[in-house]
């Protein structure tokens, strides 16, 4: 996957939501209308290059609550439901591909 | 053990303190991300896919059971109850919060323990021999010179902000066990023609996007002048490394680029204006530094004691005590690795629990100390020979005496995809199934010793370029796909290894080392004839005919 950290233009070729983490504890987070969230289900979906500047936009000013803001393609189900759109997207949105068997 | 003086304990406690306030005044929003980030990459703190990171540094690998007690309490705490051991003797907390980040320093800090040098384009931890001070044959401790290095080194002005990241490793026995080769400086403590101790000095090694071997630049540096050598090259570094482009930043490259000779003039040069200054060091001084490392008062004990007589009967005691038990330079003690590899496991992980109960065993058998290796295991370095068979059956229940150490199975593995921002691929799956499909020890110790190392990114944090067996995680089109180097090694004849063909996706990866080991088995001379030595014999092609005969 190529890291997003290496995004510089905005090109989207399809559905997309932006993504972050929270500045307090790091956890994943998903830009909505109003604010932020911790399930991908309530991410706000863009469509097009200038939505998606204006909500990166408006994500990267909140500086205080969100940290490293950007762009993630989403697949959107035939009954509407939010997925992520590729592996590491996945990953971020579900936690790491192996059990954590260790006992602490 | 080294015994931290008021000096050391300020400086990490200072740094606790204004860490607090940076953490303050970032949730606050008085200071903005772009202003933060810096102060807490200073202090180990990166942020990865699912929360921050926090690496702490383990320098030249020495930690005492009062230590590790304390990072298994951090883990427990502040994380989700475990930790992840590095390929530089650092340890990553990979799920702790920035609001508790400075309630975690403070803790580690209380046993002299902290994340400086573990981030930044400064000088990173310094590393060493896991095995020093005990293995026979040393010269004499690195730990003393890694310790001088990292007192100099540590918040240095003027090499604060250097071109890129900058890594010291230290050995001073003929075997390399801290990969000095590729390491910005690596450098080689032995006794020349004259007997004489000092430093044969290597520079510009380093893997990631563009790997080399380091070069010698100086085959004898004496005690006194390795500082101002070193300083030497850093300020070479620091005015001729690139800083316009982050991929040709690393010393490497300015070696590379200006030839080792012509690099040499001008590091030698440098050191005429500054070998006799302050950075000559006085008999003395190394005296101070060495007298702060603090050995055990070892017993005069037999060197085949009856309990190991009697355990020797067990095939499991003696499977274990066959591969990892190791010779000590005192007559009766040896050196124990516990491998930190188990089957379906993730290589370097360690919980809380298992920190506590090896905390507890170095206490009661092996005068307190631990050891960190580069290759994600631990040690014990003090074990009483008597103490081998209770010492296993406490290993074993604690899931640390995997007879794997140096086998196919005692992988080592950066965290990738799972963890990393920078990451393309996973790394740890593919180690896990790797050690599921050579779990049978009985085949493990059929086929040898053989190093395989993975990375999930072109960045190397795996080693992947210095394994017997290396894999390399790239994306293709959206996809996972990994490229098979063979013919690597970081030990005293280090090596880059060489593909041997084409990517292969995710779910080929284990099919495709358990074909370059069966290729092995059939093209071996002899059951002695090393994996690595085979491919030196005969090269990539057989290899590459097997694995992609039929892909």
């Amino acid at each position: 996957m190529t890291s997003p950290l290496e995004q510089k233009k905005i090109k989207i070729s399809g559905p997309s939501v932006v993504t972050a983490n929270r500045t307090s504890d790091g956890i994943v987070i998903w830009r909505t209308r109003d604010g932020w969230s911790g399930k991908i289900t309530d991410a706000a979906i863009v469509k097009t290059a200038d939505e998606a500047r204006k909500l990166l936009a408006e994500a990267i000013a909140d500086d205080v609550g969100a940290v490293g803001a950007y762009i993630a393609p989403v697949e959107i189900g035939d009954a509407g439901s939010i997925a992520p759109g590729n592996l590491r997207e996945h990953i971020r949105a579900e936690g790491v591909t192996f059990p954590l068997r260790l006992s602490a | 053990m080294y015994a931290y003086d008021e000096l050391d304990r300020t400086i990490v406690n200072e740094r606790v303190s204004e860490f607090r306030d940076q953490v303050a005044r970032r949730l606050s929003g008085e200071l903005t991300e772009e202003e933060f980030k810096p102060l807490r990459l200073m202090n180990g703190v990166y942020l990865q896919l699912h929360a921050y990171m926090l690496r702490i540094a383990i320098p030249y690998g020495t930690l005492s059971s009062e230590q590790l007690r304390r990072l298994a309490h951090v883990a427990r705490k502040y994380d989700r109850g475990y930790g992840h051991f590095t390929t530089r003797q650092n340890i990553q907390f990979h799920w702790i919060k920035l609001a508790d980040l400075p309630e975690a320093m403070a803790d580690l800090a209380e046993v002299g323990i902290h994340g400086m040098q573990t981030s930044g384009n400064c000088t990173r931890n310094v590393t060493a021999d896991q095995w020093a001070g005990v293995v026979p044959g040393e010269i004499e401790d690195p730990r003393i010179w890694a310790e001088i290095i990292r007192q100099y080194s540590t918040l240095h002005p003027e090499f604060s902000f250097l071109p890129r990241k900058f890594k010291f490793a230290i050995m001073a026995s003929e075997q390399d066990r801290a990969a000095i080769k590729v390491h910005d400086i690596g450098l080689r403590i032995y006794r020349n023609d004259a007997g004489e101790v000092g430093f044969e000095v290597m520079v510009g090694g380093g893997l990631g996007r563009t790997p080399f071997l380091a070069k010698t630049i100086n085959e004898f540096v004496s005690h006194r002048d390795i500082l101002s050598y070193v300083e030497s090259i850093l300020r070479v570094y620091n005015q001729y490394g690139r800083r316009d482009n982050i991929y040709k930043a690393r010393i490497k490259i300015l070696v590379h680029e200006l030839g080792i000779e012509r690099f040499k003039q001008e590091v030698e040069e440098e050191w005429h204006h500054v070998r006799d200054g302050v950075l000559a060091l006085e008999a003395s001084e190394i005296e101070e530094i060495r007298s702060r490392f603090k050995y055990p008062k070892y017993e005069t004990l037999p060197e085949l004691p009856d309990e190991l007589r009697k355990a020797a009967q067990n095939p499991n005691f003696e499977a274990w005590h066959k591969n990892s038990v190791a010779p000590h330079k005192v007559p009766g003690y040896a050196i124990v690795t516990l491998s930190l590899k188990p089957v379906g496991g993730t290589p370097g992980d360690a919980s809380a629990k298992q920190m506590e109960q090896i905390a507890d065993l170095a206490e009661k058998y092996s005068f307190g100390e631990i050891r960190v290796g580069h290759e994600q295991n631990l040690a014990l370095p003090h074990v009483a020979k008597r103490d081998l068979p209770a010492l296993w059956r406490a290993l074993d229940h604690a899931g640390v005496a995997t007879p794997n150490v140096n086998l196919v199975s005692d992988i080592i593995s950066c965290p990738g995809l799972d963890y990393c921002s920078l990451a393309n691929a996973r790394s740890i799956p593919i180690a896990q199934e790797i050690t599921r499909r050579f779990a049978n020890l009985e085949t493990a110790n059929l086929i040898g010793k053989l190093h395989v190392n993975i990375s999930g990114c072109i960045n190397a944090c795996g080693h992947h370029h210095v394994g017997h067996i290396g894999i390399l995680g790239v994306e293709k089109n959206g996809e996972e796909f990994y490229q098979i180097t063979i013919g690597g090694r970081a030990d005293e004849k280090a090596r880059l290894g060489d593909l041997i063909g084409p990517a292969v996706p995710y779910d080929q990866v284990a099919d495709v080392v358990e074909d370059i080991v069966e290729a092995y088995l059939a093209l071996r001379q002899r059951p002695d004839e090393l994996f690595i030595d085979t491919v030196k014999r005969l090269g990539v092609e057989p290899f590459r005919e097997r694995v992609y005969a039929t892909r």
